[in-house]
């Protein structure tokens, strides 16, 4: 047999679980899905309207690496407004396409081969892959539902290595919703200080939280902006995926670290996305309430349904999921899936595509209509009853 | 409260077992409210907001912009709820600018429009003038937009 001409990292990286469900689902009809991890709802017009304007002006060329100043000096201030914590936009943000390339910049800015990366399970599906593209070693701390799949900071301490170098925190979390309540924060600030890690901190979902639970950056809290890489964008407040636009803001001199990798491998974010973000910063907040409030009412009405349907599901404080515990059922996330798939047309996603931690639960989406939602609950509590 | 008020002016005939499930709060909770934002005038009445090009396309809307004369006790208040008695007048608005007053009249034609505007509201001592638009399309109403956006395509299953 020849050799693979694939590299060997690359090769040895399994294909994302939600991926192998994904074309399971694209083969049948009539599905109701709850797999979707991006809002339903359309950019709001205004951010659409912006981005053709910027096109009828004619503004179609590179912007600066860093990205436009007019958008980083934005960001700065919406940072410091919502997440109280200053950078200054001449050399501590960078934007980038999307937070999945920020999150691949800073790991590879930061690792040398073989360093370590702790993060928390379940999460989203590329921390790990990520990390392996980057040179490093994926280390998960599995969360508990009894914590609402909040972060316990005595369980990091048991995976301290020498070769500890990155901690990557996701809150709210995809898949689980999870919000960091402060007072465990601060001490998950803490460890990392005492180990001297660098903190990745992916706060996509900030925006989203609900019933006036606050989010609370690591980034503001005392002596961590020096080692925080705060990853933010706008696909999930701002109803934005498909314009592929994040950015990072962190220490100048990783800023630069990652800004030398950007420049060679993808020069800049797409202008135009630049421009809609601007006027999502500047101009988005009312139209992101008007979807916060909508996804507020959907969660509600998604746990109470499972709840009566006789499938514990706590009320998360984030993002758009919950994370229903399926183990009463007696089958396997994956099964579950599959058979309530096939026999209900229903999509959900095993816990396990997030994780081995996932185990016995599965992901569903409420970013998907109200009249949706209801349909495939009716569809979940009688698969359930059988 | 507010998020209630919200789900009815979207959609009021939303069963209120689901609109208790939303909200987070019981049935009977939620009637309670309900009753007392009826009882308190907050909530006027339940409508269907029609497509009137589909269901009645010969129907005709003016709004018609009408200076007036105000009294010396009352102002407009006296005048703009005479006007609005008249069963064809939808609305009636005090307006700031080169008008007073601000009326949306229906009728089932043009003719009848117009003699609504030259027998009722012309007439009327304190009117002076009147200037009134014909509505030729609707493009959005009570916050619906009239031609549906079609929904674009979505992945099945994403991260």
């Amino acid at each position: 047999m020849s050799r693979s001409r694939i590299a060997d990292h690359v090769r040895t990286i399994p294909r994302s679980g939600i991926r192998d469900f994904f074309e399971i689902v694209q083969s049948m009809k009539e599905v109701i899905s709850l797999g979707i991890g991006e809002p339903d709802f359309v950019t709001p017009w205004h951010i659409r309207e912006s981005a053709i304007y910027s096109l009828e002006k004619g503004r179609t060329g590179y912007t600066s690496n860093l990205g436009a100043p007019r958008l980083r000096r934005a960001i700065a201030a919406y940072v410091e407004k919502h997440f109280s914590v200053g950078y200054n936009p001449h050399d501590e943000i960078i934007v980038t396409v999307g937070v999945s390339e920020a999150i691949d910049l800073a790991l590879r800015a930061l690792l040398n081969p073989g360093d370590e990366v702790v993060y928390h399970e379940p999460c989203y599906v590329s921390y790990s892959p990520s990390i392996l593209l980057a040179g490093g070693v994926p280390v998960a701390v599995a969360t508990r539902a009894e914590d609402e799949f909040t972060l316990r900071a005595a369980d990091l301490e048991k995976t301290i290595t020498p070769k500890t170098r990155v901690l990557m925190l996701n809150f709210p979390t995809n898949p689980t919703g999870a919000v960091m309540p402060l007072e465990e924060l601060k001490k998950i600030a803490a460890f990392a200080v005492k180990h001297d890690l660098v903190v990745l901190s992916d706060e996509i979902y900030s925006e989203l939280t609900y019933d006036e639970v606050p989010h609370h950056s690591i980034a503001a809290l005392p002596g961590m902006k020096e080692r925080t890489v705060l990853l933010h964008g706008f696909s999930k407040a701002f109803a934005m995926t498909g314009w592929r636009i994040g950015y990072a803001c962190g220490p100048a001199d990783i800023i630069e670290a990652m800004m030398k990798i950007h420049q060679y491998s993808i020069l800049c974010a797409p202008v135009m996305a630049q421009e809609a973000a601007l006027e999502a910063l500047e101009r988005g907040q009312r139209s992101m309430e008007r979807m916060r409030e909508e996804y507020r009412l959907r969660r509600n009405l998604i746990v109470t349904s499972l709840n009566e349907a006789g499938i514990p599901c706590h009320l998360p404080k984030g993002a758009f999921y919950v994370f229903p515990d399926i183990r009463g059922t007696g089958m396997t996330s994956r099964d579950f899936a599959l058979q309530l798939l096939e026999e209900k047309k229903v999509a959900v996603v095993p816990g396990t595509a997030f994780g081995q931690s996932g185990e016995g639960f599965v992901r569903c989406s409420y970013a998907t209509a109200m009249d949706q939602i209801k349909i495939a609950i009716e569809r979940i509590s009688d698969f359930v009853k059988k | 409260m507010d998020s209630l008020i919200r789900l009815l002016r979207q959609n009021s005939a939303t069963p209120r077992a689901e609109l208790a499930r939303q909200l987070g709060v019981s049935e009977a909770e939620l009637a309670a409210k309900i009753e007392k934002l009826e009882k308190d005038g907050v909530i006027l009445g339940y409508q269907a907001v029609i497509n009137r090009e589909k269901w009645d396309p010969d129907a005709v809307t003016a709004v018609i912009e009408v200076r007036v004369t105000p009294e010396r006790e009352g102002g407009f208040d006296r005048i703009a709820n005479r006007i609005a008695r008249f069963e064809e007048v939808e609305g009636v608005y005090l307006m700031s600018g080169g008008h007073d007053l601000l009326v949306v009249v229906e009728g089932r034609t043009l003719r009848e429009v117009a003699s609504f505007v030259a027998e009722k509201l012309s007439t009327i001592d304190a009117v002076q003038s009147c200037a009134t638009h014909f509505r030729l399309k609707t493009y959005k109403e009570n916050g619906r937009v009239h031609t549906a956006e079609e929904a674009p395509e979505r992945l099945a299953v994403t991260p």
